[in-house]
């Protein structure tokens, strides 16, 4: 079912306008996002990251500007945007009576694929929640519903994800394991655009990173680029005291987890 | 996208029907209030009041299934609600799904769950002595009356559910329909009652329903009676269905 990709950037955003009465929201937002990368669209709360991610899966139309997914315009081509994409919102919208492998299930067969049994099973186990499959989701901690958020967002291998502040509300142990996902997914060759507030975040993951501000995207680059805006780093010394957070995983880290493989605290830039 | 209408449908009707058998309280919940109006009406009230039937369950019947259905579908509205809340709705709209799906879903699990609400109600009012020994056809009459009306309200219930800030608001519009039968001819004839208020009652929707399934259950003709009652139901269920739709819109766009 997945569209054919095309050359050209997975994510083009010209000129997007969009206003709620007399709000500006996008003031003329552009941005491309190469194919396999991850794009970090970075801004407080209220900056319009949401309306941008909105009007790319279809749910919301623009005021002006043209966008396109995999190389199909938004507006004119909606059918095959959504073929296109998967959308993981900024609460994780997963169905909370029915078991986690039923949610899997439930989106393989909307994606009319075969053999939805065996791809459920299959992101199970690529989410560490074989041994959750069968309860209710309402019983999954933060952590886990984002996973199976995140897992319901692969059926059908899209070519681009939308993730919306897929880390909002999770504990650091919850972050850590969306994290790895999103690495993970990006290994695959997905093309992924995060949304985040915080940005230790956009550094940990992105490839881009852009800053959304007062309707417009005022900055866009690496991580070096950005870095580069700023005078050159002074060498100071500073004393390396454990944070919090590193004190928490530490305790709690490898004994919380619920048996894959994670890396609890090591934060390795490896691009 | 239409090719996928039905199968969509169906994977969706499937998914909300299990969120009902696994919630078999809201069914319950749903037949409290119409039951306890009829146990209410029968053993305490009905010895006064003179419907001009030999048995007030049997005149009463017509008049708690409507109640029946007015309290039942403001649980579709609420599922709605509860989809829309949780983003799961969104999730279903940005997939390459027919995307009326997503109602039609949910107003056919409103059909079905209210028919299970219906048959609870019957059965408890045949323990209670309600007799008809009317035929088949007469029976899937009043079936089909009761499925008209329940689609009709259930589609003014997706309004609520579709637009609604709170889970409250979401069910709260139900209850005028719940008390809409107060004032008909549900639970006493409407001709004791003063010049403006019969009026009202005697021209309201709820009344014609509830004489033709009466006269059904009693084997007596219905008259031009039913075709006011086809009426009503047919322009609820249009008028309330294009005011659905353009909610809908609304929220998709």
């Amino acid at each position: 079912m997945t569209a054919q990709p095309t050359a050209g950037p997975a994510i083009r955003v010209r000129g997007l306008k969009k206003s709620y009465k007399e709000l500006e929201v996008l003031r003329g937002v552009d941005f491309d996002v190469a194919p396999g990368s991850i794009f970090a669209l970075l801004g407080p709360n209220g900056a319009g990251k949401t309306t941008v991610v909105n009007i790319l899966s279809t749910l919301l139309k623009a005021d002006a500007g043209t966008s396109s997914v995999n190389g199909f315009d938004v507006a004119t081509q909606a059918a095959d945007v959504r073929e296109s994409f998967s959308l993981t919102g900024q609460f994780a919208a997963v169905d909370e009576i029915l078991s986690g492998r039923e949610n899997l299930v439930l989106i393989a067969k909307l994606r009319h694929l075969k053999d939805s049994g065996t791809i459920a099973d299959d992101l199970l186990a690529r989410f560490a929640l074989t041994d959750a499959a069968a309860r209710r989701v309402s019983t999954y901690s933060g952590g886990m519903r984002r996973r199976l958020d995140i897992a319901m967002s692969l059926i059908g291998n899209p070519p681009v994800i939308f993730l919306d502040e897929p880390t909002a509300g999770l504990d650091p142990q919850g972050r850590i394991e969306v994290w790895q996902a999103v690495e993970a997914l990006a290994e695959t060759g997905t093309t992924v655009l995060l949304t985040t507030q915080h940005l230790d975040e956009a550094e940990q993951l992105a490839d881009r990173i852009a800053i959304l501000h007062g309707g417009r995207i005022i900055v866009n680059g690496t991580l070096a680029e950005l870095k580069q805006l700023l005078p050159p780093a002074k060498v100071e010394y500073v004393e390396k005291q454990p944070t919090l957070e590193d004190v928490f995983l530490s305790i709690v880290g490898e004994d919380a987890k619920d048996g894959d493989d994670s890396r609890p605290g090591t934060v390795g830039t490896d691009s | 996208m239409t090719t996928h209408f039905f199968g969509d449908t169906t994977v969706l009707l499937a998914r909300s029907l299990r969120h009902i058998t696994r919630s078999l309280d809201t069914i319950i919940t749903t037949t409290i209030m119409p039951v306890a109006f009829m146990l209410l009406f029968v053993y305490v009230f009905g010895g006064a009041i003179d419907s001009g039937s030999d048995s007030y369950v049997n005149y009463l019947l017509p008049g708690i299934l409507l109640i029946t259905i007015a309290t039942g579908i403001s649980y579709t509205a609420f599922r709605l609600f509860l989809d829309m809340k949780s983003g799961i709705f969104e999730r279903f709209q940005s997939m390459p799904i027919a995307r009326s799906s997503v109602l039609w879903a949910h107003v056919l699990t409103s059909l079905v769950a209210n028919l299970i609400s219906l048959v609870v109600v019957v059965a408890v009012a045949l323990l209670m002595g309600f007799r008809s020994g009317t035929g088949v056809l007469a029976w899937l009459a009043i079936a089909g009356i009761l499925i008209l009306f329940t689609l009709a309200l259930t589609w003014i219930a997706v309004i609520p559910g579709l637009s609604a800030k709170s889970a409250d608001g979401a069910s709260a519009f139900s209850y005028p329909l719940v008390f809409l039968p107060f004032i008909s001819s549900a639970f006493v004839p409407t001709d004791t009652m003063p010049g403006p208020v019969r009026a009202f009652a005697e021209h309201q929707p709820v009344t014609s329903i509830i004489d033709a399934i009466r006269h059904l259950f009693a084997q007596q003709p219905v008259g031009t009676g039913i075709w006011v009652a086809l009426a009503w139901c047919l322009g609820i269920l249009t008028v309330a269905y294009v005011l659905a739709m353009a909610t809908y819109r609304r929220r998709i766009s």
